[in-house]
């Protein structure tokens, strides 16, 4: 099942990337909360894996779309309130790259 | 002068023979969730006094005790368990049971210790001794598909309670064959994320998140099947969104009512355990994550999913009402009464440490450094159903 909703990919290319302080926070909201669901490690727990290796065949504008806007009917739930678009687009580039500790 | 030497031999002797005997009642554990440690901890002197490392990734980590209290059972995310002698803080056995695992049990008799797993589904039983793999339950609820298991609950005669996420069931496993496991299925809603025991053994709840409501099943009834309780307790409004699955344990029953989470909704939810009617709901600060009972029932303590995992909420069972809001710690996890609830401890994970709070005066006792802590666990555990 593919999410309807993406984000434009112009966003995720040319938008800004997060600075040195904000990618911090983020790495710490994926590995902590994000992995409250999916594993501290990304390797999954009720929520999937969010591996490499299990991203691999997934389009990234959509992994943004699903963390800006959740996946309704599942349990993942939308964190446009804690981050932007571009920021959304930065974790789904880093997840399918492999996520800094 | 002789006499005096020999004395002090013999003190010296006695001294090498005896080893310092002492109890485990007042003993526990802190996971620390990032770096594969746990810290052993007096609750009576209030003090660590040990650190056992290499037990891998225990994010969402949870233990059980042995009978004796003298063994811990932890169960890591990827599929480790741990068995650590708290008298001698070491790691006396340790197996990798699984991919995925998600915390465990330990039977009535003490005997079998069963593991819950998300990858592959199921659970399986280990002997308590020797963690020998004594036989498994894939939770194959259609042909070739395999459920996550939550809920994992220890009940009477060696059965175990559960539930299976994907599956949408309670399975009810009877171990009185440890290597021959008797499974019985009941249908029970839609993603049940977590499962408790009532406190005398009767009734396992799933909780639901697939839609809102509770299933119930009565384990000295059981041919009555799984019913609902707490249907549409949010009456079709929109959920808030949930940053973080609640909990649920035994430890929600209390002066005769349970106290469960909703669901996308910033309540806690008050059911009266002999009718299993709604009787209340309690307003709270956030998505509530654990909603437990001092050991006397008297106060309820609330936490939080992101992003008010700084935030706890006390709730007086006699007033039916929140008494008390606090701060205490960045990212609080988890909670643990001391055996008879006058302190409590709370792990701070974004804070590095676990803070322990008298529960009358809500005055802070201390504190104790930890890497990222999560879970907590006193051996109290041992003697109870559902832990």
């Amino acid at each position: 099942m593919l999410p309807t909703a993406t984000i434009g990919s112009a966003e995720l290319a040319f938008g800004a990337e997060p600075d040195a302080a904000r990618q911090k926070e983020l790495i710490h909201l994926v590995r902590q909360d994000c992995g409250s669901c999916h594993g501290m490690t990304l390797k999954g727990g009720l929520g999937p894996a969010l591996l490499p290796e299990n991203l691999r065949d997934k389009p990234v504008d959509g992994l943004a779309a699903t963390i800006y806007y959740g996946r309704p009917g599942t349990p993942m739930p939308p964190w446009d309130r804690f981050l932007s678009e571009a920021e959304a687009a930065w974790i789904a580039e880093k997840l399918m790259t492999g996520f800094p500790q | 002068m002789r006499l005096f030497l020999s004395f002090l031999l013999a003190l010296l002797l006695n001294a090498c023979a005896t080893p310092q005997l002492r109890g485990t009642g007042d003993l526990g554990l802190i996971i620390e969730r990032a770096s594969g440690y746990v810290t052993l901890i007096n609750t009576s002197a209030r003090q660590p006094y040990a650190r056992i490392g290499g037990l891998g990734d225990l994010s969402h980590a949870s233990a059980v005790y042995s009978r004796d209290g003298r063994y811990a059972f932890i169960f890591g995310r990827d599929g480790g368990l741990t068995k650590i002698d708290l008298l001698e803080a070491k790691i006396v056995k340790r197996v990798m049971q699984s991919g995925n695992a998600i915390g465990g049990s330990i039977s009535q008799d003490g005997r079998i210790v069963v593991a819950q797993n998300y990858t592959p589904g199921g659970i399986k039983a280990f002997d308590s001794d020797t963690l020998e793999l004594l036989s498994e339950v894939p939770a194959e609820y259609a042909p070739g598909q395999f459920s996550k298991v939550v809920g994992l609950a220890d009940t009477g005669g060696n059965k175990f309670a559960y539930a299976l996420f994907d599956g949408g069931e309670i399975w009810v496993s009877d171990f009185s064959d440890p290597k021959a496991p008797k499974t019985q299925r009941f249908p029970a809603g839609s993603q049940p994320y977590d499962g408790l025991v009532t406190p005398d053994g009767r009734y396992f709840l799933a909780g639901l998140f697939g839609e809102d409501g509770v299933a119930m099943l009565d384990l000295w009834q059981p041919e009555k099947g799984a019913r609902k309780i707490l249907e549409n307790y949010g009456k079709g409004q929109e959920k808030l969104p949930v940053f973080k699955m609640p909990h649920l344990r035994g430890w929600s029953v209390a002066q005769g009512k349970a106290y469960l989470p909703a669901i996308g909704r910033h309540e806690v939810l008050v059911v009266d355990v002999a009718t299993w009617k709604e009787v209340g709901r309690i307003p709270v600060r956030g998505q509530p994550v654990f909603v437990m009972a001092r050991p006397d029932g008297r106060q309820i303590w609330v936490n939080f999913a992101f992003p008010d995992n700084a935030k706890v909420d006390v709730i007086d069972t006699l007033a039916g009402a929140v008494v008390h809001r606090m701060e205490p710690g960045k990212g609080i996890l988890h909670m643990e009464f001391a055996p008879r609830g006058e302190n409590v401890w709370l792990s701070a994970r974004d804070d590095n440490k676990v803070v322990i709070y008298n529960t009358d005066s809500f005055a802070k006792l201390g504190e104790i450094p930890a890497d990222s802590p999560s879970g907590i666990f006193f051996t109290s555990r041992a003697v109870r159903i559902g832990f």
